[in-house]
């Protein structure tokens, strides 16, 4: 077998066994159903910055999308779960689609600040169209809803092995993705754009697909994050949303597959720790992303293949 | 009332946001147009000052025009100087690469954010106007300070201006602007330009923020929607152009007071930001074009 396929299986295996023999309380089992879910939002992320080299400020915005799509849907349509989670699927393809169009004409810092700003409008509109949305309240959806089939996804062990099948489909999808001639132009376009285009590639609808696809990875995981944890809020669609997923992928090394899980467990424990000391917890995030940029530009599994491994996809 | 006078009231109300986002903008504009790099930690900048106001107004008892004006001496001195340091510190290490350079001022704007979470704590706390005059406008009484605000605001532009277009300073600033390797092998100190521009940068947005302060209150969350509003203008005003800068805000600002009064805050933020997506439409790259990346 490839060896980066039994990577990704063996470290696919621990998160397995680490509930299979108990390993968790249940104050963690619970923590790590969130970074999971967290983490392939990262990997939707990672697909666009790490792979495409295209650094977006506003993917809150395609989470949030996933997320409201399937919450409203379930709470005013009264969709069941698989309905609701094919629309959020739907809903985010379109919207990045949408925003892939508009943000594409501008490249480099004009393309973060343009969809920081996209971002903010949805942000803005949630708290605009209150009435539907519950603003900044948001809205719970309820426990007798939350059914795939027969299975309870509020149970915390079921919840515990949907968020780790969630997480893997993101982990092969995104390994596949790398491994396919579609990657590798991506990471052509990352190193030098211009020698991409030049070799006749179509930059521009390599770029766009490649925020489609990362839109809608995160869109589904927003959508699985409401519906495994019952909540859904404005909060999840602020800058900080946006800002989380890129220092994940920042601190676990940008365009590597398990960096995204990497930095989300890092980064989650880290302000679970520090929010038991100080309400302004989110001083961690402000110092983390200056240590990156300042010390750690690859990131822990960057560095590891920077200097031993070279075959880490 | 009329629909008249109340949209008078409207333009009024939106002419101080729109002379104290006109502030925020150029402090915003003149960083990028001499250093090419965004500052996503310019509104924080606008926060603090706004802070810093608060504590010296409450330092000085007695006559609250006293400590208004120690404020406005003083604050926007020492946000210069934090904004210096942080520039020493941090984006001088980073090389000034665009992109680095955003998310590491993202790091600054938490850092500061929280930082003022923790010592200034999470209310909002209202600051005395310095004379408490209101004038009557036959409709309506409208507030003395206001049109200070105003005034003070052009008055701060026009100094600006006189400096980029008039002295030795604003000439090397406009060198550096244009080329600054040249401007190097001309002599001129381009680490230290940059230190100073980044503090100039976060003094002018200080500026606008003791200004404002006595009109809406200090908060540690208030950074982030003038900074919105900064890049709506920055990029409908076109970088590094007074003029630009200036007319776009008081477009921006106000038919935010108008769409405000009449509808929603939230819906004229949303209709502004869409205005932006039109700009790009028609001028793809346009407004930020001379990023190289």
């Amino acid at each position: 077998m490839r060896k980066d396929l039994i990577l990704h299986l063996s470290a696919l295996s621990v998160l397995l066994l680490l509930e299979l023999l108990g390993i968790f309380s249940d104050y963690h089992q619970g923590n790590f159903a969130r970074i999971l879910v967290l983490a392939a939002y990262g990997v939707g992320y990672n697909i666009l910055f790490g792979y495409t080299g295209l650094l977006s400020l506003g993917h809150a915005l395609f989470f949030s999308a996933g997320l409201y799509a399937s919450g409203l849907s379930i709470y005013h349509l009264d969709y069941d779960i698989g309905q609701s989670i094919i629309f959020a699927i739907g809903i985010s393809a379109f919207i990045s689609s949408l925003i892939g169009f508009l943000a594409l004409r501008t490249i480099g810092v004009s393309f973060m600040i343009v969809t920081l700003m996209f971002s903010q409008i949805a942000y803005l509109s949630i708290l605009y169209f209150g009435s539907i949305t519950r603003g900044d309240e948001g809205f719970v959806i309820q426990q007798s809803s939350r059914f795939f089939f027969s299975l309870d996804l509020s149970n915390p062990t079921i919840r515990y092995y949907s968020a780790l099948l969630i997480f893997s489909l993101c982990i092969f999808i995104n390994l596949w993705i790398a491994k396919s001639s579609f990657g590798r132009v991506l990471v052509a376009i990352r190193e030098n754009s211009d020698r991409a285009l030049m070799l006749g590639y179509n930059v521009q609808s390599y770029k766009l697909l490649s925020i489609i696809i990362s839109g809608t990875i995160s869109g589904f995981a927003g959508a699985c994050y409401g519906i495994l944890f019952g909540y859904v809020g404005a909060s999840f669609a602020t800058v900080s949303y946006s800002i989380f997923p890129l220092l994940w992928v920042l601190i676990g090394g940008a365009g590597t597959v398990l960096g995204p899980l990497v930095g989300a467990i890092f980064m989650f424990y880290l302000i679970d720790y520090a929010s038991d000391i100080t309400d302004a917890y989110m001083i961690i995030v402000g110092v983390s992303l200056l240590t990156v940029t300042l010390f750690a530009r690859r990131g822990l599994l960057g560095e590891l293949r920077y200097r031993f491994f070279k075959w880490i996809p | 009332m009329d629909l008249g006078p109340y949209l008078l009231f409207a333009s009024l109300e939106g002419l101080v946001h729109a002379a104290v986002l006109s502030l925020i903008a150029l402090g915003l504009s003149l960083v990028f147009g001499v250093m090419r790099i965004v500052n996503v930690a310019h509104g924080e900048f606008f926060m603090l000052g706004a802070i810093l106001t608060w504590w010296v107004s409450n330092f000085v008892m007695g006559n609250p025009a006293l400590g208004f004006l120690l404020a406005l001496l003083i604050v926007p001195l020492v946000v210069g100087i934090i904004a210096m340091f942080s520039d020493l510190l941090i984006l001088r290490h980073l090389k000034y690469d665009p992109e680095v350079t955003i998310i590491a001022t993202i790091g600054i704007l938490y850092i500061i954010q929280q930082f003022a979470l923790m010592t200034f704590g999470p209310d909002a706390r209202p600051v005395e106007q310095p004379f408490n005059i209101r004038l009557d406008l036959f409709w309506f009484g409208f507030s003395a300070y206001k049109f200070f605000v105003i005034f003070s605001a052009i008055i701060l532009l026009f100094c600006v201006w006189l400096v980029m277009a008039k002295t030795k300073f604003g000439l090397i600033l406009r060198a550096t602007q244009l080329d600054s390797e040249i401007a190097q092998a001309f002599g001129i100190p381009i680490s230290t330009v940059y230190s100073l521009v980044f503090g100039v940068g976060a003094a002018i947005a200080a500026v606008g923020a003791v200004l404002i302060v006595p009109i809406q209150q200090a908060h540690y969350l208030m950074g982030g929607e003038p900074l919105l509003l900064a890049f709506i203008v920055v990029i409908i005003g076109g970088l590094g152009s007074l003029k630009g800068t200036v007319v776009a805000a008081m477009l921006i600002g106000i038919s935010d007071g108008i769409i405000s009064v009449f509808f929603s805050p939230n819906l004229a933020k949303i209709l502004a930001t869409l205005l932006v997506v039109v700009v790009l439409l028609i001028r793809p790259n346009g407004l930020f074009r001379t990023i190289r990346t």
